[in-house]
Protein backbone atom coordinates (compact mmCIF):
# COMPACT_ATOMS: atom_id res chain seq x y z
CA UNK A 1 0.00 0.00 0.00
CA UNK A 2 1.82 3.38 -0.97
CA UNK A 3 0.48 6.63 -2.18
CA UNK A 4 -0.15 5.59 -5.68
CA UNK A 5 -2.84 3.01 -4.72
CA UNK A 6 -4.43 4.96 -1.81
CA UNK A 7 -4.72 7.72 -4.89
CA UNK A 8 -7.01 5.03 -6.76
CA UNK A 9 -9.04 4.17 -3.62
CA UNK A 10 -9.39 7.57 -3.27
CA UNK A 11 -10.35 8.42 -6.40
CA UNK A 12 -13.16 6.58 -6.55
CA UNK A 13 -14.69 7.40 -3.40
CA UNK A 14 -14.73 11.04 -3.75
CA UNK A 15 -13.40 12.38 -7.11
CA UNK A 16 -14.92 10.23 -9.44
CA UNK A 17 -17.87 8.89 -7.14
CA UNK A 18 -19.32 6.43 -9.82
CA UNK A 19 -23.09 8.04 -8.87
CA UNK A 20 -22.80 11.77 -8.00
CA UNK A 21 -20.22 12.42 -10.68
CA UNK A 22 -19.78 9.65 -13.11
CA UNK A 23 -23.71 8.75 -13.28
CA UNK A 24 -23.37 5.80 -13.84
CA UNK A 25 -25.55 2.29 -13.05
CA UNK A 26 -28.92 4.28 -12.78
CA UNK A 27 -30.82 1.37 -13.02
CA UNK A 28 -29.80 -0.43 -9.87
CA UNK A 29 -29.32 3.12 -7.83
CA UNK A 30 -33.21 3.87 -8.91
CA UNK A 31 -34.47 0.84 -8.06
CA UNK A 32 -32.79 -0.79 -4.70
CA UNK A 33 -32.32 2.23 -2.41
CA UNK A 34 -36.14 1.94 -1.10
CA UNK A 35 -34.36 1.50 2.34
CA UNK A 36 -30.92 1.91 3.59
CA UNK A 37 -29.92 -2.04 3.91
CA UNK A 38 -30.89 -2.64 0.29
CA UNK A 39 -28.95 -0.17 -0.74
CA UNK A 40 -25.83 -1.16 1.16
CA UNK A 41 -26.90 -4.54 0.47
CA UNK A 42 -26.55 -3.99 -3.53
CA UNK A 43 -23.60 -1.89 -3.13
CA UNK A 44 -21.31 -4.40 -1.16
CA UNK A 45 -22.31 -7.16 -4.12
CA UNK A 46 -21.80 -5.06 -6.69
CA UNK A 47 -18.65 -3.95 -5.03
CA UNK A 48 -17.47 -7.87 -4.56
CA UNK A 49 -18.06 -8.44 -8.38
CA UNK A 50 -16.34 -4.70 -9.43
CA UNK A 51 -13.22 -5.69 -7.26
CA UNK A 52 -13.05 -9.73 -8.39
CA UNK A 53 -14.03 -8.98 -12.54
CA UNK A 54 -11.41 -5.80 -12.46
CA UNK A 55 -8.43 -8.23 -10.71
CA UNK A 56 -9.35 -10.99 -13.24
CA UNK A 57 -9.30 -8.52 -16.55
CA UNK A 58 -6.17 -6.60 -15.44
CA UNK A 59 -4.32 -9.77 -15.50
CA UNK A 60 -5.58 -11.02 -18.99
CA UNK A 61 -5.43 -7.76 -20.25
CA UNK A 62 -2.68 -8.95 -22.57
CA UNK A 63 -4.20 -12.06 -23.51
CA UNK A 64 -7.24 -11.32 -24.55
CA UNK A 65 -7.53 -9.95 -28.32
CA UNK A 66 -8.83 -6.75 -28.99
CA UNK A 67 -11.63 -7.71 -31.29
CA UNK A 68 -13.23 -9.62 -29.01
CA UNK A 69 -12.49 -7.98 -25.44
CA UNK A 70 -16.36 -7.00 -24.98
CA UNK A 71 -17.58 -10.69 -25.06
CA UNK A 72 -14.94 -11.88 -22.98
CA UNK A 73 -15.29 -8.83 -19.94
CA UNK A 74 -19.15 -10.12 -20.15
CA UNK A 75 -18.18 -13.94 -19.47
CA UNK A 76 -16.06 -12.63 -16.45
CA UNK A 77 -18.72 -10.56 -15.17
CA UNK A 78 -21.37 -12.38 -15.86
CA UNK A 79 -19.13 -16.04 -14.12
CA UNK A 80 -18.55 -13.48 -11.11
CA UNK A 81 -22.36 -12.26 -11.10
CA UNK A 82 -23.14 -16.05 -10.93
CA UNK A 83 -20.77 -16.53 -8.27
CA UNK A 84 -22.58 -13.83 -5.47
CA UNK A 85 -26.27 -14.80 -6.66
CA UNK A 86 -25.70 -18.34 -5.07
CA UNK A 87 -23.52 -16.74 -2.36
CA UNK A 88 -26.74 -14.24 -1.09
CA UNK A 89 -29.36 -16.93 -1.72
CA UNK A 90 -27.55 -18.97 0.69
CA UNK A 91 -26.21 -16.67 3.23
CA UNK A 92 -28.62 -13.79 3.21
CA UNK A 93 -32.13 -14.70 1.83
CA UNK A 94 -34.10 -12.04 2.86
CA UNK A 95 -32.28 -9.34 1.35
CA UNK A 96 -31.94 -11.89 -1.73
CA UNK A 97 -35.73 -11.34 -1.67
CA UNK A 98 -35.73 -7.52 -1.33
CA UNK A 99 -33.09 -7.09 -4.03
CA UNK A 100 -34.35 -10.33 -6.26
CA UNK A 101 -33.86 -9.49 -9.85
CA UNK A 102 -31.43 -6.78 -9.42
CA UNK A 103 -28.71 -8.90 -8.22
CA UNK A 104 -28.32 -11.10 -11.71
CA UNK A 105 -28.87 -7.96 -13.62
CA UNK A 106 -25.26 -6.72 -11.97
CA UNK A 107 -24.02 -7.56 -14.88
CA UNK A 108 -25.40 -5.07 -17.04
CA UNK A 109 -24.41 -2.61 -14.60
CA UNK A 110 -22.47 0.13 -16.64
CA UNK A 111 -19.96 0.66 -13.60
CA UNK A 112 -18.38 -2.60 -13.86
CA UNK A 113 -18.20 -2.45 -17.80
CA UNK A 114 -17.09 0.80 -17.83
CA UNK A 115 -14.06 -0.12 -15.22
CA UNK A 116 -13.17 -3.10 -16.85
CA UNK A 117 -12.68 -0.89 -20.35
CA UNK A 118 -11.28 2.08 -19.22
CA UNK A 119 -9.32 1.22 -16.01
CA UNK A 120 -8.42 -2.68 -15.97
CA UNK A 121 -7.75 -3.54 -19.52
CA UNK A 122 -4.48 -0.44 -19.02
CA UNK A 123 -3.63 -1.30 -15.67
CA UNK A 124 -1.79 -3.81 -13.24
CA UNK A 125 -4.25 -6.14 -10.88
CA UNK A 126 -3.22 -3.99 -7.88
CA UNK A 127 -3.89 -0.70 -9.35
CA UNK A 128 -7.21 -2.19 -10.83
CA UNK A 129 -8.18 -4.24 -7.50
CA UNK A 130 -7.76 -0.92 -5.26
CA UNK A 131 -9.57 1.24 -8.49
CA UNK A 132 -12.29 -1.71 -7.54
CA UNK A 133 -12.17 -1.10 -4.25
CA UNK A 134 -12.37 2.93 -4.54
CA UNK A 135 -15.17 2.48 -7.05
CA UNK A 136 -17.34 -0.17 -4.99
CA UNK A 137 -16.58 1.73 -1.77
CA UNK A 138 -18.19 4.60 -3.64
CA UNK A 139 -21.05 3.56 -5.01
CA UNK A 140 -21.59 1.64 -1.97
CA UNK A 141 -22.04 5.17 0.23
CA UNK A 142 -23.63 6.55 -2.52
CA UNK A 143 -26.79 4.08 -2.57
CA UNK A 144 -26.69 4.11 0.87
CA UNK A 145 -26.89 8.07 1.68
CA UNK A 146 -29.92 7.97 -1.16
CA UNK A 147 -31.49 5.09 0.92
CA UNK A 148 -31.44 7.01 3.65
CA UNK A 149 -32.85 9.88 2.92
CA UNK A 150 -35.41 7.67 0.50
CA UNK A 151 -36.00 5.97 3.86
CA UNK A 152 -36.12 8.37 6.39
CA UNK A 153 -39.21 10.73 4.29
CA UNK A 154 -40.96 7.44 3.07
CA UNK A 155 -41.51 5.32 6.06
CA UNK A 156 -39.24 7.77 9.31
CA UNK A 157 -36.71 5.11 9.81
CA UNK A 158 -33.65 4.47 9.38
CA UNK A 159 -31.73 1.06 9.14
CA UNK A 160 -34.96 -0.53 9.69
CA UNK A 161 -35.34 1.60 13.30
CA UNK A 162 -38.14 4.11 13.57
CA UNK A 163 -36.58 7.05 13.97
CA UNK A 164 -40.41 9.02 14.33
CA UNK A 165 -43.90 8.12 13.84
CA UNK A 166 -46.60 9.39 12.18
CA UNK A 167 -47.95 12.80 14.02
CA UNK A 168 -50.25 15.64 13.18
CA UNK A 169 -47.11 17.52 12.30
CA UNK A 170 -45.43 15.72 9.99
CA UNK A 171 -46.21 12.29 8.33
CA UNK A 172 -43.83 10.15 6.48
CA UNK A 173 -44.33 10.66 2.94
CA UNK A 174 -45.10 7.10 1.18
CA UNK A 175 -44.41 8.10 -2.09
CA UNK A 176 -40.33 8.37 -1.50
CA UNK A 177 -40.20 4.86 -1.14
CA UNK A 178 -42.35 3.79 -3.94
CA UNK A 179 -40.84 4.16 -7.82
CA UNK A 180 -41.65 8.20 -8.30
CA UNK A 181 -39.97 8.97 -5.08
CA UNK A 182 -36.97 7.70 -7.23
CA UNK A 183 -36.93 9.73 -9.54
CA UNK A 184 -38.05 12.84 -7.27
CA UNK A 185 -35.06 12.00 -4.90
CA UNK A 186 -32.44 11.89 -7.55
CA UNK A 187 -33.69 15.04 -9.56
CA UNK A 188 -33.45 17.02 -6.39
CA UNK A 189 -29.49 15.31 -5.75
CA UNK A 190 -28.71 16.74 -9.23
CA UNK A 191 -30.42 19.88 -9.11
CA UNK A 192 -28.59 20.39 -5.73
CA UNK A 193 -25.34 19.42 -7.46
CA UNK A 194 -26.07 21.55 -10.23
CA UNK A 195 -26.67 24.58 -8.08
CA UNK A 196 -23.20 24.53 -6.02
CA UNK A 197 -21.67 23.69 -9.40
CA UNK A 198 -19.85 20.69 -8.23
CA UNK A 199 -18.21 18.28 -10.45
CA UNK A 200 -21.07 16.01 -12.41
CA UNK A 201 -21.83 14.24 -15.42
CA UNK A 202 -25.05 16.21 -15.56
CA UNK A 203 -23.56 19.82 -15.17
CA UNK A 204 -22.56 21.93 -18.08
CA UNK A 205 -23.88 23.59 -20.75
CA UNK A 206 -26.13 21.73 -22.22
CA UNK A 207 -27.14 19.89 -19.45
CA UNK A 208 -24.07 17.29 -20.00
CA UNK A 209 -27.05 15.15 -21.90
CA UNK A 210 -24.33 14.01 -23.81
CA UNK A 211 -22.19 12.77 -21.49
CA UNK A 212 -22.52 10.16 -18.43
CA UNK A 213 -25.19 7.63 -18.47
CA UNK A 214 -27.30 9.96 -19.10
CA UNK A 215 -27.08 8.77 -22.50
CA UNK A 216 -26.15 5.35 -23.30
CA UNK A 217 -23.85 3.00 -21.07
CA UNK A 218 -22.21 1.71 -24.10
CA UNK A 219 -21.44 4.73 -26.14
CA UNK A 220 -20.38 5.70 -22.50
CA UNK A 221 -18.04 3.43 -21.38
CA UNK A 222 -16.97 4.78 -18.48
CA UNK A 223 -15.10 7.06 -20.84
CA UNK A 224 -17.42 10.27 -19.54
CA UNK A 225 -14.66 11.14 -17.05
CA UNK B 1 -56.24 -16.40 -24.52
CA UNK B 2 -57.50 -14.44 -21.28
CA UNK B 3 -54.52 -14.98 -19.75
CA UNK B 4 -52.39 -14.00 -22.13
CA UNK B 5 -53.90 -10.71 -22.73
CA UNK B 6 -53.45 -9.90 -18.80
CA UNK B 7 -50.09 -10.77 -19.21
CA UNK B 8 -49.39 -8.51 -22.07
CA UNK B 9 -51.61 -5.69 -19.74
CA UNK B 10 -49.83 -5.99 -16.37
CA UNK B 11 -46.24 -5.99 -18.76
CA UNK B 12 -46.94 -2.73 -20.61
CA UNK B 13 -48.78 -1.00 -17.67
CA UNK B 14 -49.31 -2.10 -14.35
CA UNK B 15 -45.47 -3.50 -14.13
CA UNK B 16 -43.98 -0.69 -16.36
CA UNK B 17 -40.66 -1.94 -17.27
CA UNK B 18 -38.94 1.97 -17.25
CA UNK B 19 -41.05 3.81 -14.57
CA UNK B 20 -41.98 0.69 -11.76
CA UNK B 21 -39.14 -1.41 -12.82
CA UNK B 22 -36.33 1.08 -13.42
CA UNK B 23 -34.86 -1.52 -16.20
CA UNK B 24 -33.46 0.89 -19.48
CA UNK B 25 -33.43 4.02 -17.41
CA UNK B 26 -30.02 4.82 -19.19
CA UNK B 27 -31.52 4.64 -23.03
CA UNK B 28 -35.14 6.25 -21.17
CA UNK B 29 -33.03 9.26 -20.29
CA UNK B 30 -30.82 9.20 -23.13
CA UNK B 31 -32.30 8.83 -25.90
CA UNK B 32 -35.62 10.70 -25.50
CA UNK B 33 -34.55 14.44 -26.68
CA UNK B 34 -36.98 13.49 -29.88
CA UNK B 35 -39.81 12.07 -30.28
CA UNK B 36 -39.15 10.85 -33.83
CA UNK B 37 -35.72 9.37 -32.41
CA UNK B 38 -37.64 7.92 -29.54
CA UNK B 39 -40.32 5.62 -31.49
CA UNK B 40 -37.44 4.46 -33.26
CA UNK B 41 -35.39 3.28 -30.54
CA UNK B 42 -38.78 2.12 -28.77
CA UNK B 43 -39.48 0.12 -32.56
CA UNK B 44 -36.07 -1.43 -32.31
CA UNK B 45 -36.59 -2.08 -28.54
CA UNK B 46 -40.16 -3.88 -29.24
CA UNK B 47 -38.11 -6.45 -32.03
CA UNK B 48 -35.15 -7.06 -30.01
CA UNK B 49 -37.13 -8.07 -26.86
CA UNK B 50 -39.60 -10.27 -28.30
CA UNK B 51 -37.02 -12.09 -30.19
CA UNK B 52 -34.84 -12.18 -27.27
CA UNK B 53 -37.86 -13.53 -24.84
CA UNK B 54 -38.36 -16.60 -27.75
CA UNK B 55 -34.63 -17.37 -28.08
CA UNK B 56 -34.58 -17.39 -24.22
CA UNK B 57 -37.35 -19.60 -24.00
CA UNK B 58 -35.83 -22.17 -26.11
CA UNK B 59 -31.86 -21.77 -24.06
CA UNK B 60 -33.27 -21.99 -20.76
CA UNK B 61 -35.33 -25.44 -22.27
CA UNK B 62 -32.19 -26.89 -23.62
CA UNK B 63 -30.28 -25.94 -19.95
CA UNK B 64 -33.14 -27.57 -17.78
CA UNK B 65 -32.79 -30.52 -19.69
CA UNK B 66 -28.85 -30.80 -18.71
CA UNK B 67 -29.23 -29.91 -15.51
CA UNK B 68 -27.73 -26.03 -16.02
CA UNK B 69 -30.07 -23.62 -15.09
CA UNK B 70 -27.61 -21.61 -12.85
CA UNK B 71 -25.79 -20.27 -16.13
CA UNK B 72 -29.03 -18.78 -17.14
CA UNK B 73 -27.39 -15.26 -16.52
CA UNK B 74 -24.10 -15.93 -18.51
CA UNK B 75 -25.74 -17.22 -21.47
CA UNK B 76 -28.65 -15.04 -21.63
CA UNK B 77 -26.32 -11.94 -21.85
CA UNK B 78 -24.26 -13.48 -24.28
CA UNK B 79 -26.93 -14.52 -26.92
CA UNK B 80 -28.98 -11.01 -26.63
CA UNK B 81 -25.43 -9.65 -27.56
CA UNK B 82 -24.98 -11.90 -30.60
CA UNK B 83 -28.31 -12.09 -31.25
CA UNK B 84 -27.96 -7.69 -31.52
CA UNK B 85 -25.81 -8.39 -34.17
CA UNK B 86 -27.19 -10.75 -36.06
CA UNK B 87 -30.46 -8.74 -36.19
CA UNK B 88 -28.15 -6.05 -37.21
CA UNK B 89 -26.55 -8.50 -39.99
CA UNK B 90 -30.06 -9.42 -41.26
CA UNK B 91 -31.54 -5.91 -41.47
CA UNK B 92 -28.74 -4.56 -43.27
CA UNK B 93 -28.49 -7.51 -46.18
CA UNK B 94 -32.44 -8.02 -46.46
CA UNK B 95 -34.60 -5.43 -45.25
CA UNK B 96 -32.17 -1.91 -45.79
CA UNK B 97 -35.15 0.23 -45.35
CA UNK B 98 -35.46 -0.87 -41.78
CA UNK B 99 -32.08 -1.01 -41.02
CA UNK B 100 -31.44 2.54 -41.96
CA UNK B 101 -34.59 3.15 -39.25
CA UNK B 102 -33.31 1.25 -36.62
CA UNK B 103 -29.32 0.65 -37.24
CA UNK B 104 -28.40 3.00 -34.85
CA UNK B 105 -30.55 1.61 -32.38
CA UNK B 106 -29.80 -1.89 -31.97
CA UNK B 107 -26.26 -1.92 -31.08
CA UNK B 108 -27.58 0.41 -27.90
CA UNK B 109 -29.52 -2.20 -26.99
CA UNK B 110 -27.50 -4.64 -25.59
CA UNK B 111 -26.51 -3.00 -22.75
CA UNK B 112 -30.45 -2.14 -21.82
CA UNK B 113 -30.83 -3.81 -19.02
CA UNK B 114 -34.59 -4.61 -20.18
CA UNK B 115 -33.42 -6.97 -22.29
CA UNK B 116 -31.96 -9.38 -19.75
CA UNK B 117 -34.19 -8.42 -17.39
CA UNK B 118 -37.46 -9.58 -19.21
CA UNK B 119 -35.57 -13.10 -20.02
CA UNK B 120 -34.89 -13.70 -16.49
CA UNK B 121 -38.55 -12.48 -15.48
CA UNK B 122 -39.70 -15.02 -17.91
CA UNK B 123 -37.90 -18.13 -16.11
CA UNK B 124 -38.77 -16.68 -12.61
CA UNK B 125 -42.57 -16.95 -14.02
CA UNK B 126 -42.02 -20.41 -15.12
CA UNK B 127 -43.60 -19.37 -18.46
CA UNK B 128 -44.64 -21.27 -21.74
CA UNK B 129 -43.54 -20.30 -25.12
CA UNK B 130 -46.16 -18.06 -25.64
CA UNK B 131 -46.65 -16.15 -22.36
CA UNK B 132 -42.63 -15.21 -22.43
CA UNK B 133 -43.19 -13.99 -26.24
CA UNK B 134 -45.91 -12.08 -24.89
CA UNK B 135 -44.55 -10.71 -21.61
CA UNK B 136 -41.87 -10.04 -23.93
CA UNK B 137 -43.90 -7.87 -26.17
CA UNK B 138 -45.54 -6.07 -23.72
CA UNK B 139 -42.75 -4.89 -21.59
CA UNK B 140 -41.18 -3.76 -24.74
CA UNK B 141 -44.91 -1.97 -25.71
CA UNK B 142 -44.45 -0.41 -22.34
CA UNK B 143 -40.80 1.25 -22.97
CA UNK B 144 -42.05 2.22 -26.19
CA UNK B 145 -45.20 4.36 -24.47
CA UNK B 146 -43.09 5.18 -21.66
CA UNK B 147 -40.04 6.81 -23.77
CA UNK B 148 -42.20 8.16 -26.53
CA UNK B 149 -44.70 10.08 -24.18
CA UNK B 150 -41.11 11.48 -21.95
CA UNK B 151 -39.87 12.15 -25.82
CA UNK B 152 -42.81 14.22 -26.41
CA UNK B 153 -42.96 16.04 -22.87
CA UNK B 154 -39.46 17.40 -23.37
CA UNK B 155 -39.88 18.55 -26.68
CA UNK B 156 -42.40 21.13 -25.12
CA UNK B 157 -40.02 21.41 -22.06
CA UNK B 158 -36.93 22.73 -23.96
CA UNK B 159 -37.91 25.86 -24.57
CA UNK B 160 -39.75 26.57 -21.17
CA UNK B 161 -38.08 28.43 -18.39
CA UNK B 162 -36.63 25.98 -15.99
CA UNK B 163 -35.26 27.26 -12.68
CA UNK B 164 -31.77 27.66 -13.27
CA UNK B 165 -30.60 24.39 -11.17
CA UNK B 166 -33.08 22.45 -12.94
CA UNK B 167 -31.76 22.28 -16.37
CA UNK B 168 -30.68 19.60 -18.11
CA UNK B 169 -31.25 16.18 -16.33
CA UNK B 170 -33.12 16.87 -13.10
CA UNK B 171 -36.04 18.57 -15.05
CA UNK B 172 -36.19 15.16 -17.04
CA UNK B 173 -35.87 13.25 -14.41
CA UNK B 174 -38.91 15.15 -12.21
CA UNK B 175 -40.70 14.36 -15.45
CA UNK B 176 -39.99 10.70 -15.50
CA UNK B 177 -41.19 11.52 -11.93
CA UNK B 178 -44.23 12.69 -13.17
CA UNK B 179 -45.07 9.56 -15.60
CA UNK B 180 -44.09 7.17 -13.12
CA UNK B 181 -46.64 8.56 -10.43
CA UNK B 182 -49.75 8.67 -13.61
CA UNK B 183 -48.26 5.11 -14.13
CA UNK B 184 -48.40 4.41 -10.65
CA UNK B 185 -52.23 4.74 -10.55
CA UNK B 186 -52.46 2.08 -13.12
CA UNK B 187 -51.12 -0.67 -10.28
CA UNK B 188 -55.40 -0.18 -8.66
CA UNK B 189 -56.85 -1.65 -12.18
CA UNK B 190 -57.98 -5.05 -10.53
CA UNK B 191 -57.39 -7.65 -12.54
Amino acid sequence: MNNKHLDAIYNGIIRENPIFVLMLGMCPTLAVTTSAINGAGMGVSTTVVLILSNMLIAALRKIIPDGVRMPAYIVVVATFVTLVDFIMEAFTADLYGALGLYIPLIVVNCIILGRAEAYASKNTVTMSACDGIGMGIGFTIALIVIGLVREFLGAGTAFGITIYEASSIFEPIAIITKAPGAFLVLAMLAALQNKFKMKSATNGVNGGEEKGCASDCESCGGQCQ
Amino acid sequence: MQELIIIAITAALLSNVVLSQFLGICSFLGVSTKTDVAVGMGGAVVFVITVASAVAFGLYQILDMLGLQYLDTIVFILVIACLVQIVESFFKKFVPSLYKALGVYLPLITTNCAVLGVALTNVQNKYDFWQSVICGFGTAVGYLIAIVILAGIREKTANNDVPAPFKGSPIVMITACLMAIAFYGFANLAI
